[in-house]
């Protein structure tokens, strides 16, 4: 019987609540002083998009035992439909922000209702095919303007006041759509839905055989995961007023699997470590070209091999066996 | 000028050979990931670089040691299959006891690896492979000039689909790896050295893939990405035709190879999709595949 990625022999109990609440607070005031502490606010703002990528991605892997490698077509969709909304149709940020989101669900129910016929391995096959069909209808249909992407999209003044070109303002309207979908996924994975989530993870014919409509529940946490990707795909084409390929390519759908993974699957802060570890090394490393994808690759290599609960789940697990 | 559905007899069977040679390849390649998955359980993401080396291994034949295109069809699988048993032994084997994911995730961190190397060192535009000497020219159909040497890959293909059912169906060694796929722990009962087993399996999958490798080099350019895009059309290939029979495989990557092709003739903005579109048709109607059993 194949048991989920996340649920290790031996890996810690689940963190008391006080602990993450504690936990999410420190985050939140070492997020909203950084930009003071010299570190680069556009910096902070990628690893937050991607940080929000990655809990959402891991909604699904560390909560659902769903491990889609096809995540790219729901952060790359929210990208193209926001910068479109945004650009073309000349809609405020928050309202092109909401498509984006939108539009990324709406995929998300399509492609859910197909994926979860299929389980682990096929799962992953499935979503990674749909993803590249999605890609190359993104490389054909004009409005996406090709390789070039959807440039220059203007980041426009949210709720008509809050002037965005101003870098800092940027910064804390990110950071807050961050912590309001970081809250948001903790109070999902800490609800009886979440709990029938990781039942169906543990023991799906069990969970079946007490009532629970499986499908309906994998489904759903499909659904919340894209639409979660959705949201940090669209909030991305604000920041960086682009909207690209890159964001639907199959190495994106790779990327937030590597930064979960690092992470810690199935762990709260696990995603937000591992996307700020990736994007960090990615920019210290811009300028090595090609060998980056060689280190990525080292990198998976080792988590699978030597370090699968990640960096997170291993502190958890050396913080429980310490108070033992 | 000829014409069937409005389209010149020429373009349509022009386009029907490409589909039939692309689908030589996806029957070679999703064979190769059939045979792994029904031993070790595992989807090899790195099947698509694997094939990549093989190419490039049979071009640094070529180029470095003027070793020709036929020993570069024995020796290319040979070598890659090399290291694909060192590979099995220290690392994949670890991961057996495993949820079967990880993998999936160590092979995608292995292509990523091979594909960086080799970009690294090529960049990414492709090396041309000299065509041998006897592959020149083309055979007159009356309706269509066939390539010399897509008629071999076409043949050459068939006959490698077809060796590796023989062996797994018809022989004694096939029925052995059959057993050990049902149940290890009893065929290991009766004497038989199944880790081994599992390396050269694996060996022998990636060996493949190597082989289509090198009779793609010199069709398509060389090139460190021509691996990357193929592998997931070959899982959705498999996706189509279900892992659970050999001679499955081989037919719906003909198959899938051909509708390509055609889909290029009547509708060619699909053609680069409509083996994805086919995918969701069929996971709506059969979700196990065409050919997979329900479990």
């Amino acid at each position: 019987m194949a048991t989920a990625p996340a649920a290790q022999p031996g890996s810690a109990r689940a963190p008391r609540r006080s602990t993450i609440l504690v936990a999410t607070a420190v985050m939140a005031v070492a997020l909203a002083v950084a930009p003071f502490l010299n570190v680069y606010p556009v910096f902070l703002m990628k690893a937050l998009c991607f940080a929000l990528f990655a809990c959402a991605f891991n909604l699904l892997i560390g909560f659902g035992g769903l491990l889609s490698f096809g995540h790219a077509m729901f952060l790359g969709t929210a990208g193209y439909v926001c910068a479109h909304a945004a650009k073309e149709w000349g809609w405020p940020p928050e309202a092109a922000i909401l498509a984006g989101t939108v539009a990324a669900t709406l995929l998300g129910v399509i492609t859910g209702a197909l994926a979860i016929r299929r389980q682990g391995i096929y799962f992953a096959m499935i979503t990674l095919a749909l993803a590249q069909m999605i890609f190359f209808f993104y490389l054909q249909t004009p409005f996406t303007h090709g390789e070039d992407g959807i440039q220059s999209v203007p980041r426009g003044k949210m709720f008509g006041f809050v002037d965005l070109s101003n870098t800092l303002v940027m910064y804390y309207v990110v950071l807050a759509i961050f912590l309001a979908a970081f809250l948001l996924i903790y109070r999902i994975v800490h609800s009886p839905f979440g709990q029938v989530l990781k039942a169906i993870r543990e023991n799906e014919p069990r969970a079946i055989s007490l009532g629970y409509d499986a499908e309906r529940y994998k489904l759903l946490a499909f659904i919340l995961s894209a639409g979660l990707s959705g949201l940090a795909g669209a909030t991305k084409a604000i920041v960086f007023q682009l909207a690209s390929l890159t964001d639907a390519h199959w190495t994106m759908s790779g990327e937030v699997v590597l930064m979960t993974l690092l992470g810690g699957m199935g762990t709260i802060f696990g995603p937000v470590v591992g996307a700020f570890a990736i994007v960090g090394l990615e920019s210290y490393l811009a300028s090595f070209g090609q060998w980056v994808t060689v280190i990525t690759g080292g990198i998976f290599v080792v988590c699978v091999l030597a370090f699968r609960r990640g960096i997170v789940g291993e502190i958890g697990a050396w913080w429980a066996s310490r108070k033992e | 000028m000829t014409e069937i559905f409005g389209i010149p007899v020429q373009a349509l069977f022009g386009q029907l050979l490409i589909g039939l040679i692309n689908g030589a390849f996806y029957a070679m390649l999703s064979l190769g990931l059939a045979v792994i998955f029904g031993l070790l359980n595992i989807i090899n993401f790195t099947h698509g670089a694997q094939y990549m080396m093989g190419a490039f291994c049979a071009w640094f034949l070529l180029e470095r040691w003027g070793v020709g295109y036929w020993w570069s069809l024995l020796l290319a699988p040979l070598l890659v299959g090399v290291t694909g048993v060192v590979i099995e032994r220290t690392m994949l084997s670890r991961l057996y006891k495993l949820d079967h994911l990880y993998g999936l995730l160590l092979t995608f961190g292995l292509a990523l690896i091979v594909q960086g190397v080799f970009t690294n060192y090529y960049g990414s535009s492709g090396q041309p492979y000299r065509l041998p000497e006897e592959f020149v020219g083309s055979f007159n159909l009356g309706f269509m000039f066939l390539p010399k040497y897509r008629a071999w890959v076409i043949v050459a293909s068939l006959i490698v689909c077809l060796g590796t059912w023989f062996v797994i169906e018809r022989t004694k060694l096939g029925a052995y790896l059959r057993a050990a796929t049902e149940n290890p722990t009893l065929v290991q009962a009766f004497g038989i050295n199944v880790p081994r087993m599992i390396t050269l399996t694996y060996g022998f999958g990636v060996g493949l893939a190597a082989l289509a490798g090198v009779m793609a080099a010199p069709i398509y350019q060389v090139s460190p990405q021509m691996g990357a895009n193929l592998i997931i059309v070959v899982f959705a290939v498999v996706v189509i035709g279900g892992m659970g029979s050999i001679l499955g495989a081989i037919l719906t990557g003909f198959g899938l190879g051909i509708v390509e092709g055609l889909t290029k003739v009547f509708y060619p903005e699909a053609s680069n999709t409509v083996i994805f579109v086919i995918m969701v048709l069929v996971l709506l109607v059969k979700p196990a595949g065409l050919f997979g059993k329900e479990h």
